[in-house]
């Protein structure tokens, strides 16, 4: 079911029935499978009408068979001769009058076996069971006849060349650039990419960007630059920028809006995966957009259509982002009391909200803002929450030990909830974490649930992000130390984003459906999943 | 649609009025080419389909009829023409076009030969939403010899004040000198601001801006502004600091609209704004960009060519730089050089010329239609089209307009031949600036 093993024309119909296949009820499924098995019929049909054509086959129009194999399934092994014998007159036809060698009984018994050898090897390969992408976007829940198929995505395998070729090529086929890697990577991450910021994504983009809408060109730039940094940020600018692009898409002729404009948004989306990797939260958005275009009726209005689509959104918006802001507001006051002593760590927009609601409902607290290199995000929270009124101190990450003994409570905002229970954010979390159940300072987690994913990480090796190792050059004093660090062979700068804390560190998630303990977050996904 | 090129070609070259008397500033030959045909490429090689040129009637003639815009050039050209006399500023050019205009736009000056990567101007654009962004470069002392400059180069050009923050890319302040009274004065609001500023005078001004189409809708209203560098770019730099009251004590409907136009959109950048860390500067409690909702980028070019053709001087600069941008064979194919030519490998020769034997050629370029007799020294000289020199002639560090004639031993050292002139055989000039009687009257 998720693969549809069909070649270019019905392929392309594949792949979006397996981006609406994700999550949806059966009914619809067996409405697919229905579909896909008329035209099977069809197919062998016209398999039978096609025998005749093929006596006319050329070992060229042979060799030209057996790429197109290559996307075969277990499900339907005589669909695939026959779409590839339906391209292949085409290319035949000149090739016809050349090679009279060997008889078509023989050729076509070649083929044959030639398939049935790619197909065994296929499946051996497929029998791996891979672990599931980090792009947040799971193959289909599979029917009863498949097995479930997950794949590593391309971003967590750097290292090696065969799928950054694929990468490369797919990327060629979007028409859009393909960012290199810089600098020497740290060998324990050197399967992730490491860009660098004075290399831009639109470098090789025309400037007045065609291919491109210039909303989503700006918005990559300013991911890539950190002008728009933090994950409910990144995920509101998304947003909006894909209201643009649907306020300014029309359909073309002879096209349906649910399948175009989904099939327009890919390499918006490969071009923001260049040039920051797409986060938990962005690609939860993601899915949700797709579900909702691809749910338009065909026999909708485009203008209606559209206002449908940017209605959504903006309930997505107001609902998931705004007002679990407030519900989780309004559950954390509970939780301060007056005397406390918080500690937050960098700046996360959430639990700076938290704190800024509790201020105005009269708690009395102070503040610890716990802040790291490179970014130095925590000087933004301090700021915003002296500009309140909040009385802050500030400390670097190495004075976190110093200071607990102090603190009652530590709030920790999230880039994303594991559906093992561990917590994504921001790297120094985790130390934070651990330093404080040391001391046995309760860790409050925020976390809306539009961010809880449902990979699965027990360590911040396999799936991570790499900013610019430049970023951690610092001049004082005039003297910059690190200045030459590429010319040192055995120096390599490594500047990590984030990094995974365990959920044993972690006593409460306060989220917009209630305060949960970490481990639940398994049955919030499963609750979502089933509502949708 | 995000960038439309609009390319302001009809200037007339007031600074070098020996050369542009008779072609104008937008068709002088550089390296062989038109200057037009330099910020052309440009766009073209960037990606731009479509160029707004605004230019007069004869520049217009001439594009049409010259070969390398008609068959090298392969975007949309979509000219205007704009009347001669002089009275239309740049901004006063963009206020005609008002129609035309779309979507934000790119100005380019005709006479910018530059190798800039656009995309450094354009992102400081787009990614910071920015009402300004322009390109300058890093100033450089022009080494050669100019013809008819009488005495040590004593030019006083005004100098521009450019101040910059921290990062070198925010324009905090412009003025020329020739605005200043008694000194620099800066405003309080700004220092407040940014307390660190780079005030910078070597900068040469590449005349290349992306302006937002707000910006030419407030021109359409505000019809004292004239100039785009002389007077919206000041303006737009002074904004960038006042307060956004509407009630101002001015109190110019113009004024309170344009801010107006700039709030009403993107106000969806806010919130995301809102929720991100990120904060262009530190040590202040603002909120980034001090909540200014205007604000006016720049993009200094320490390295590269980028060079503006508005005065002898930079006319010669280009045609030596110029050349090397381009992989292009020295030699025109179509041209007749003899076997006995010594040909330096800084010289070019245009199509269909002629230069007989025992001549030499160095570091000069020579136009299309020349002729060379024999026995002729050409040095670190620029040739223009249709140019004949007859046997025996010596010269060096000139300028010779097209379709000059320079007769039998003549011997210019650093002269300036007009268009059409005619030098008398064994005639021996040093440092002049030979034109006809008729151009003698022009001031």
């Amino acid at each position: 079911m998720a693969d549809s093993g069909v070649t270019d024309g019905p392929g392309k119909k594949g792949e979006i029935e397996r981006v609406k296949n994700e999550g949806k009820e059966l009914s619809k499924e067996e409405k697919q499978r229905l579909r896909k098995e008329k035209k099977q019929q069809k197919k062998s049909k016209e398999k039978k009408d096609d025998k005749e054509s093929e006596k006319e086959k050329k070992p060229g129009g042979s060799t030209a068979t057996v790429p197109q194999a290559q996307p075969s399934t277990q499900k339907a092994p005589p669909a695939v001769p026959a779409p590839v014998s339906n391209s292949v007159p085409a290319s035949e036809v000149a090739v016809a009058t050349e090679k009279p060698t060997k008889s078509k009984a023989e050729l076509k018994a070649e083929r044959r076996a030639r398939q049935d050898a790619e197909r065994a090897t296929k499946q051996t390969k497929k029998g791996e069971p891979g672990q599931q992408g980090a792009t947040g976007k799971p193959k289909a829940p599979p029917s009863e006849l498949l097995p479930v198929v997950k794949r590593l995505s391309e971003h967590v395998q750097v290292d090696d060349p065969d799928v950054l070729k694929k990468l490369a090529k797919k990327l060629e086929r979007q028409q859009i650039p393909l960012r290199s890697d810089y600098g020497y990577k740290v060998s324990l991450f050197s399967h992730l990419h490491q860009y660098s910021r004075k290399a831009p994504p639109t470098q090789q983009l025309s400037i007045p960007s065609t291919v491109i809408h210039p909303a989503i060109v700006r918005l990559g730039l300013q991911y890539s630059q950190g002008i728009v940094a933090g994950s409910n940020a990144r995920s509101v600018a998304l947003l909006h920028a894909f209201k643009q692009v649907i306020r300014d898409y029309t359909t073309p002729p002879n096209e349906e809006l649910s399948r175009d404009l989904v099939n327009k948004l890919k390499p918006y989306i490969s071009f923001l995966n260049q040039c920051r990797p797409l986060s938990a939260s962005m690609g939860n958005a993601i899915k949700y957009i797709k579900k909702e275009i691809s749910n338009i009726p065909s026999q909708c209005k485009e203008e209606e259509a559209k206002n449908k689509l940017l209605t959504s959104i903006e309930w997505y918006i107001k609902e998931k982002i705004i007002l679990a802001a407030t519900a989780i507001a309004h559950s954390s006051i509970e939780k301060i009391s007056d005397g406390d002593v918080i500690l937050v760590y960098g700046c996360s927009s959430l639990v700076n909200h938290i704190l800024c609601e509790a201020y105005d409902k009269q708690r009395k607290f102070r503040v610890i803002v716990v802040d790291s290199r490179p970014r130095l995000e925590g000087r933004e929270a301090l700021r915003r929450l002296v500009q309140k009124g909040i009385s802050c101190t500030y400390v670097l990450i190495s004075a976190v030990s110093y200071i607990l003994p102090e603190v009652s409570k530590v709030f920790l905002g999230a880039h994303a909830l594991l559906a093992n229970g561990y917590v994504m954010s921001r790297v120094g979390t985790s130390q934070i974490a651990l330093v404080a159940k040391a001391f046995n300072v309760p860790v409050l987690v925020c976390c809306e649930t539009y961010k809880f994913c449902e990979r699965v990480q027990t360590d911040s090796f396999v799936s991570n992000e790499l900013d610019d190792p430049d970023d951690l050059i610092v001049t004082r004093k005039g003297k910059t130390q690190l200045a030459g660090w590429q010319q040192v062979a055995s120096l390599g700068l490594l500047n990590l984003v984030y990094d995974v804390t365990p959920p044993d560190f972690v006593d409460l998630v306060i989220t917009d459906l209630g305060m949960i303990p970490c481990t639940s977050v398994p049955v919030v996904l499963r609750v979502k999943n089933v509502d949708q | 649609m995000e960038l439309q090129a609009v390319l302001m070609a009809a200037g007339g070259g007031s600074r070098m009025t020996d050369l542009t008397y008779n072609t104008p500033k937008a068709m002088l030959p550089v390296g062989n080419k038109p200057l037009i045909w330099y910020p052309l490429n440009l766009l073209e090689r960037v990606g731009f389909e479509e160029v707004i040129v605004i230019t007069t009637k004869e520049v217009q003639k001439m594009m049409s009829m010259d070969p390398k815009i008609k068959v090298e050039v392969k975007m949309k050209l979509d000219v205007v023409c704009i009347q001669e006399d002089g009275d239309m500023g740049t901004a006063d050019a963009l206020r005609h076009i008002q129609q035309k205009i779309k979507t934000d736009i790119l100005v380019v000056s005709c006479d910018l030969i530059t190798d800039v990567a656009l995309h450094e101007v354009v992102d400081l654009f787009r990614a910071h939403n920015a009402t300004l962004a322009m390109l300058m470069s890093k100033a450089h002392e022009f080494t050669e010899t100019v013809p008819g400059q009488k005495g040590k180069k004593k030019t006083a050009e005004q100098r521009d004040f450019v101040g910059v923050d921290q990062s070198g890319q925010r324009l905090l302040f412009m003025a020329n000198e020739a605005d200043l009274e008694d000194g620099l004065s800066l405003r309080k609001s700004v220092i407040r601001k940014h307390p660190r500023m780079h005030i910078r005078t070597g900068l040469v001004d590449a005349h290349l801006y992306c302006l937002k189409k707000a910006v030419v809708d407030f021109l359409s209203e505000n019809k004292s502004i004239s100039s785009i560098r002389g007077e919206l770019l000041p303006y737009l730099v002074r904004k960038q600091f006042s307060k956004t009251s509407p009630l101002n004590s001015e109190g110019e409907a113009a004024k309170f609209l344009f801010l107006m136009l700039l709030c009403v959109i993107r106000t969806f950048m806010v919130r995301a704004q809102e929720l991100s860390c990120w904060n262009d500067h530190r040590g202040d409690m603002s909120e980034a960009y001090h909540g200014g909702k205007l604000r006016c980028y720049v993009h200094i070019l320490e390295q590269g060519l980028c060079c503006r053709v508005n005065t002898l001087a930079a006319y010669i600069e280009a045609n030596r730089l110029a050349p090397k941008l381009f992989e292009e064979p020295a030699v025109h194919p179509s041209s007749v050089i003899s076997e006995r030519c010594q040909m330096g490998s800084d010289s070019i020769i245009g199509a269909l010329c002629q230069v007989a034997d025992k001549t030499s050629i160095k570091r000069s370029t020579i136009g299309n239609s020349t002729t060379v007799k024999e026995k002729v020294k050409i040095a670190n000289s620029i040739i223009m089209h249709g140019v004949t020199i007859e046997e025996g002639c010596n010269i060096q560090g000139s300028v010779i307009c097209s379709n000059a004639v320079i007769g039998r031993g003549a011997d210019l050292k650093y002269c300036l031949v007009g268009s059409g002139q005619w030098i008398e055989p064994e005639a021996e000039r040093t440092n002049e600036v030979i034109v006809g009687t008729d151009q003698l009257m022009e001031i």
